[in-house]
């Protein structure tokens, strides 16, 4: 069997995409691809499309190999991946409803984003037509002696993005779940097309707001790759300083919240402070709470002073002396692991086969972290010979602790890149119309795993086209897993210590 | 355990005193006069995100974290809009969740009023103008009050929701 970099180099090579090879794959090389993925020799990176092309990238994890497959299809129509590989087949209705491309052979034919309010249909394609038919959603039915269902959202009881959740119980086990997302669909690859670079920077920085920085990370190296721009190297270490604080503050408000789920309130008030803390240092050092465009195509746009080094080590050394009691309060207390210990489990397999990365990933054994796996600068010089924190329960208590791991781990990073910051004024390479178009991808990891981002630029430095891929799309699938045998009461508990975004699946 | 317990108890707290009322004097003057009346000193709020990034939600979150403490001031979140007096939008409006945007308004008890929350809700922000989007708030409901901001710090959220409880008279001796 040869690796997948074998495979790859049968097809024919398109495009300038930096760094990864690309290539046009004939239905035969598609097919063999797609076996790959099937069969769990390779991982699906995302799967994404144009007018008449569909591309897919994917991981020989082993190898450390991505590369980028191109299907042409000027009918509209291609061989479907998702229907002899699950994890593809939101991404496969998701192109149905924007391109109107046609995954021969995927049985399931609802749509996924298109809810019938657009007032146009296919609005990406090459022919966009107007509304279609507005059908009553068909959830899949369950069957069985004294089942019920019970149906949640949109609009949720709490402070909390929008989707709906159809939930089938037989008494107070969940016999099975099923998400309908979309609702925050905002069509940003439209927004995107033609935009010019720093206004896609912008809403780049926004697909996912507690992502903010790896949204913004992921998208301005697919830039930089796409236009060959070296960036400072100050400014690549302080992209990891920025990162690390995003990382800590979203950590330590999810183990708050998700203890909160678990009716103990005590653990969401101290991590909430903590939280606090490093939101304020964050927008004292970079001018933003959230950090938002602090990462822009070229570099950054806020240099760390000397006060705001001082800043930053204090806020280190602030949260390691306050965490590990915390630590300690999350560990003894019975009532809490009882709720959370053997609850919501997702196996290894699972969460191999969807490549689901994060915490929810690491959590159920599976080592990928970015920043090692694909490691880009700085991590590359950080986090060699890193070892990613791992579990394999694969259960919520499993989640709170890669969580506690990570944030350790965040600590100890920010005192190393500080020490290592390099000196210099310069932070923002200058980008020029002049440089001509290009396609890059590129792929960051934010505190929910890995952001991929993949670019294509015309000569102007105007976006043509644009594709950016939250970890959630592979996140999603598994909470329907996760929740099954569970009783309902615990769903918000399963759902609190998954923490997919809404905003960042919809686009 | 206990240690941490009592530290929580013999610490003096975290919670900070309240936004100066400058701040608030000036969003109180967006806001008419009865609904200021009629509120009285408690306010129940429910959240609908209309379509945001999230960004807003991490804010109003804040706003219940022991730093801002808004429970103090007689704010509380509600968990449906029958129990609501003000509904707190963010986000631009999705054409995916308008109609729920409208359920929900129309589910919420008269008197009512709306609050905007950051730059999208007020005008669809950065994602104006997509086919997936219907625009601001104000392209769907009436809105009553504005507190702009990408996303609004958390201050910032405390002062815009402490103006809705201000009684006319002491709003106007403010300068
Ligand atoms: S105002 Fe800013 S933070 Fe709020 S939803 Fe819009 S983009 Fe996100």
């Amino acid at each position: 069997m040869p690796a997948l970099a074998e495979l790859i180099a049968q097809g024919r090579p398109a495009g300038p995409l930096r760094p990864w090879p690309r290539i046009i794959a004939g239905e035969k090389l598609w097919q063999q691809l797609i076996a790959r993925l099937a069969s769990g020799r390779a991982t699906l990176l995302g799967l994404w499309g144009e007018a008449a092309a569909v591309h897919m990238a994917i991981l020989d994890e082993g190898a450390r190999y991505a590369a980028v497959a191109t299907y042409e299809c000027p009918e509209g129509r291609y061989p479907s991946v998702g229907q002899s590989h699950p994890p593809a087949i939101r991404l496969e209705r998701a192109l149905r409803d924007l391109y109107g491309l046609e995954p021969l052979g995927l049985s399931d034919g609802r749509p996924w984003l298109d809810h019938g309010q657009w007032g146009i249909s296919q609005p990406l394609g090459r022919n966009p037509a107007g509304p279609g038919e507005v059908e009553p959603y068909a959830f899949l039915p369950a069957e069985g002696e004294s089942l019920h269902e019970i149906p949640v959202g949109p609009v949720h009881a709490g402070i909390i993005e929008p989707g709906h959740f159809r939930f089938t119980a037989n008494g107070e086990a969940v016999v099975r779940l099923e998400e309908r997302l979309g609702y925050k669909h905002k069509g940003i690859e439209s927004l995107m097309q033609g935009a010019a670079l720093d206004e896609a920077a912008l809403i780049a920085g926004r697909v996912s707001g507690d992502s903010t920085v790896a949204f913004s990370y992921a998208f301005a190296r697919a830039v930089e790759a796409a236009l060959g721009i070296e960036i400072p190297p100050r400014a690549t270490w302080l992209r990891a300083i920025m990162a690390e604080l995003e990382r800590l503050a979203n950590h330590l408000g999810d183990i708050g919240a998700i203890c909160n789920d678990a009716a103990f309130a005590l653990m969401h008030a101290y991590c909430g402070a903590l939280r606090e803390h490093v939101l304020r240092t964050a927008d004292a050092c970079f001018g933003h709470r959230l950090m938002m465009d602090c990462i822009v195509p070229g570099g950054v746009s806020a240099d760390l002073s000397s006060r705001g080094f001082e800043t930053v080590r204090q806020l280190v050394a602030m949260i390691g002396k306050e965490f590990p009691p915390l630590i300690e309060l999350y560990d003894n207390t019975a009532s809490l692991q009882d709720r959370t210990a053997g609850t919501g489990i997702i196996s290894p397999a699972l969460v191999r086969q969807y490549g689901c990365g994060g915490t929810i990933g690491r959590a159920s054994g599976r080592a990928f972290d970015t920043r090692v796996t694909l490691a880009y600068p700085p991590y590359d010089a950080l986090l060699f010979n890193y070892d990613i924190p791992l579990l394999t329960d694969g259960d919520v208590n499993a989640r709170v602790w890669i969580r506690i791991r990570e944030v350790e781990q965040s600590l100890a990073l920010i005192e190393r890149i500080l020490a290592r910051m390099p000196a210099g004024a310069a932070i923002k390479a200058p980008i020029t119309a002049a440089r001509g178009g290009g396609e890059g991808i590129a792929i960051a990891e934010g505190f929910r795993g890995d952001v991929l981002a993949w670019v294509r630029i015309g000569t102007d430095t105007r976006i043509e086209r644009c594709h950016l891929r939250d970890p959630s799309w592979f996140q999603w699938p598994l909470l329907e897993a996760a929740i099954e045998g569970n009783i309902v009461a615990d769903f918000p508990l399963c759902n609190k210590s998954f923490n997919c975004s809404y905003s960042g699946h919809d686009l | 355990m206990r240690k941490t317990l009592l530290k929580g108890l013999l610490n003096a707290p975290l919670t900070e005193g309240p936004p100066p009322d400058a701040g608030c004097a000036a969003y109180a003057a967006e806001l008419n006069r009865a609904a200021r009346m009629r509120l009285g000193r408690s306010l129940s709020i429910r959240h609908i995100d209309a379509g945001s990034c999230n960004g807003c939600e991490l804010e109003i979150h804040a706003v219940g974290n022991v730093f801002y403490d808004f429970e103090r001031f007689g704010l509380r979140f509600v968990a449906s809009p029958r129990h609501a007096d003000v509904l707190l939008v963010t986000g631009p409006v999705t054409k995916n969740m308008r109609e729920a945007l409208l359920r929900t308004y129309d589910a919420t008890p008269d008197p009512k009023w709306v609050v905007a929350l950051g730059s999208c809700a007020r005008d669809g922000g950065c994602f104006a103008g997509s086919y997936a989007v219907a625009g601001g708030v104000p392209e769907v409901l009436p809105v009553d009050l504005h507190i702009p901001g990408c996303p609004p710090p958390p201050a910032e959220i405390l002062r815009g929701l402490l103006a809705l409880l201000k009684a006319p008279q002491e709003t106007q001796s403010s300068p």
